[in-house]
């Protein structure tokens, strides 16, 4: 049986604290009002005087006031998405995490996989922050209709000057999108602590009828995720740009879902047998999860660069525009997360014997989590706040703060039930796992 | 030192793995073993050193890499510029993204034909070469395991016998 540590306990806590001032200092920064972004703007022009002069100087004084104040209100609508969109990154992020945890735990069951069945309690850890994680997003959506622009196909204003948008208005409609939000989140959860409910009765039971149970709703669930899990991606991401479409992009988010779930069912495995924990876990079954670290981010790299070049290729005005936004604005996020999230696992984790070496699998898991918190950012932010980007409090303490909270719910999860999922079939046959 | 071997015959993997274990624990000499398919866990049991292949299939990778990038650089930029798509064709930089499915396609086809052809090389296989496997019911049905005669031949073929093996032949290996 596993008990909280006082020191994590301790720690998740204060990152919950730190990140909630954190994260209360962004929206209180963000300025109040158009007056204020004129300043700021002359602030930064004042610092280019040189190139600021000689644009003024070609066009005429009305016109250039009048596009001022446009631009002023352009960028004074972007900064107050910007803490709105850094909370929304690292809420998406942490519950991705849970929820690829979740699809890769119930393919353990569909597939009967016997190794992996020592790390059920782990991802069961995990997957505990799902509820809370869902109720936080769906919350987050709920206040996107009214308080933030983050959704502009949610604002009446736009939606009636946007021919394309009004077309796609049966689908992109606030409470039919709500509605979707809480059929997948609740479809989730249900599978979730089912799932959960199963494994620790089956523990005590003496014949396999809740393993059975377990493997049917598991494949049923499968195929809920499937189907959900894109139109996920299409609401929750790619309708941030509701004139932009991709028909990958459900494969791409779920690439970097699977990926990062992975990783922090290593790490966590990791911490825990570094604490005297999981002692039936043992060097292959780690040598496992880096193969699927490695398997999985080349897969990722394969989706990224698969949706990159078609579009790139084709050139078609309405589809290139997202990349030119990333490749103008986002230059170092978007081509350094393919170092992080390729490169480094590629070389790192291509020799076999380094598979093996917990720290070797903790330094790439924590490039691969921070390259794929940056994969998000790039997907969500030219969206929010444009130009406007940068890591700073907001982003740092958004982070800080759902870290916090992912700490507490998952480990807290961890002590309700014994780290070893005994029941199982195949229990003896994951035990003595090697490679 | 003379060059007798025994040849003790298994008709089951598992049996086999426990004998090379047994024998390699008395500390007779295993020259080799041969088997119908590949065993599970063999290598390790005999104390075979680990595959450098890996290593050469990374630097075969790197090698078709480099030679990719150093073809299509060759064919479609310097040698005849094509203008496809109305993708500029001036500088590799500006056309790479089309040229990354061919680097990839070049790193795996060097990667695996040269590592085959390594492999071939190091196993000592290429065509009409006769065939060195002692016995040919092992490749139907049967393990062989080849030890050494190193000081009493009948001391050995008794430990043998103890191993659960089904046949046992003497003879010489050139």
């Amino acid at each position: 049986m596993y008990t909280f540590s006082s020191k994590l306990k301790t720690l998740s806590l204060a990152l919950m604290i730190i990140g909630l001032l954190g994260v209360g200092y962004g929206f209180l920064s963000a300025p109040a009002s158009v007056d204020e972004v004129k300043v700021l703007l002359k602030e930064s022009h004042n610092a280019h005087e040189v190139t600021a002069t000689t644009d003024t100087a070609v066009a005429e004084s009305g016109a250039v006031a009048q596009s001022e104040d446009a631009h002023a209100e352009h960028v004074y609508h972007l900064l107050k998405n910007k803490p709105w969109s850094a909370l929304y990154v690292a809420l998406f992020f942490f519950f991705m995490i849970s929820l690829g945890t979740l699809a890769f735990y119930a393919i353990q069951h569909v597939s009967q996989a016997g190794w992996s069945i020592v790390l059920f309690r782990v991802m069961e850890g995990i997957t505990a922050y799902l509820p809370i994680g869902g109720v936080l997003l769906f919350v987050f959506f709920v206040l996107s209709a009214t308080q933030n622009h983050l959704f502009s196909w949610m604002d009446p204003e736009v939606v009636a000057n946007d021919m394309l948008i009004q077309n796609k208005a049966g689908y992109l409609n606030v409470p039919f999108f709500l509605g979707r939000a809480a059929f997948y989140i609740l479809g989730w959860v249900l599978y979730r602590n089912y799932a959960r409910k199963m494994t620790i009765a089956q523990d005590a039971s003496s014949d396999l009828s809740n393993y059975r149970k377990l493997f049917k709703s598991s494949a049923a669930f499968l195929v809920f995720f499937l189907v959900t899990e894109s139109m996920m991606s299409w609401d929750w991401i790619m309708s941030l740009d509701p004139h932009w479409y991709s028909t990958l992009f459900g494969w791409y988010v779920f690439s970097s879902l699977i990926v990062s779930a992975i990783t922090t069912i290593a790490l966590v495995s990791i911490y825990l047998k570094g604490k005297g924990y999981l002692e039936f876990v043992n060097n292959s079954h780690l040598h496992d999860l880096a193969k699927f670290m490695f398997g999985f981010s080349i897969f990722w790299s394969y989706l990224w660069f698969s949706q990159f070049m078609l579009i790139w290729y084709a050139n078609i005005p309405e589809e290139v525009t997202y990349f030119v936004t990333r490749f103008n604005d986002y230059k170092v996020p978007f081509l350094g997360m393919v170092v992080l999230n390729f490169v480094f696992p590629l070389l790192i984790l291509m020799n076999s014997d380094f598979k093996r070496v917990p720290w070797f699998i903790v330094t790439t898991g924590i490039i691969v989590l921070i390259g794929h918190y940056i994969d998000i950012f790039v997907m969500i932010m030219p969206a929010t706040v444009g130009d406007q980007w940068f890591i700073g409090v907001s982003e740092i303490s958004s982070v800080i703060l759902v870290l916090g909270i992912f700490i507490y719910v998952v480990f807290n999860a961890m002590t309700k039930a014994p780290l070893l999922a005994k029941g199982s079939p195949f229990i003896k046959e994951s035990e003595n796992f090697h490679y | 030192m003379s060059n007798k071997v025994v040849q003790a015959m298994y008709n089951d993997d598992d049996i086999l793995i426990d004998a090379v274990k047994e024998v390699r624990a008395a500390n007779y000499h295993i020259e080799e073993v041969y088997t119908p398919f590949p065993v599970h866990g063999l290598d390790k049991a005999m104390g075979l050193k680990g595959t450098r292949i890996a290593i050469t299939a990374f630097m075969y990778g790197c090698v078709g890499l480099v030679f990719s990038v150093w073809m299509m650089n060759y064919m479609m930029i310097e040698q005849w510029p094509q203008d496809i798509g109305g993708k500029p064709s001036f500088t590799f930089i500006q056309n790479m993204p089309a040229f990354v499915p061919i680097m990839f396609e070049m790193t795996v086809f060097f990667a695996a034909h040269l590592m085959v052809i390594t492999f071939y090389m190091r196993s000592r296989l290429w065509p009409f070469k006769e065939a060195e496997n002692p016995d040919p019911r092992t490749t139907d049905d049967m393990f062989v395991m080849e030890v050494f005669v190193d000081g009493n031949e009948d001391e050995l073929i008794t430990f043998l016998k103890k191993t659960g093996t089904v046949e046992i032949k003497v003879t010489e290996k050139h």
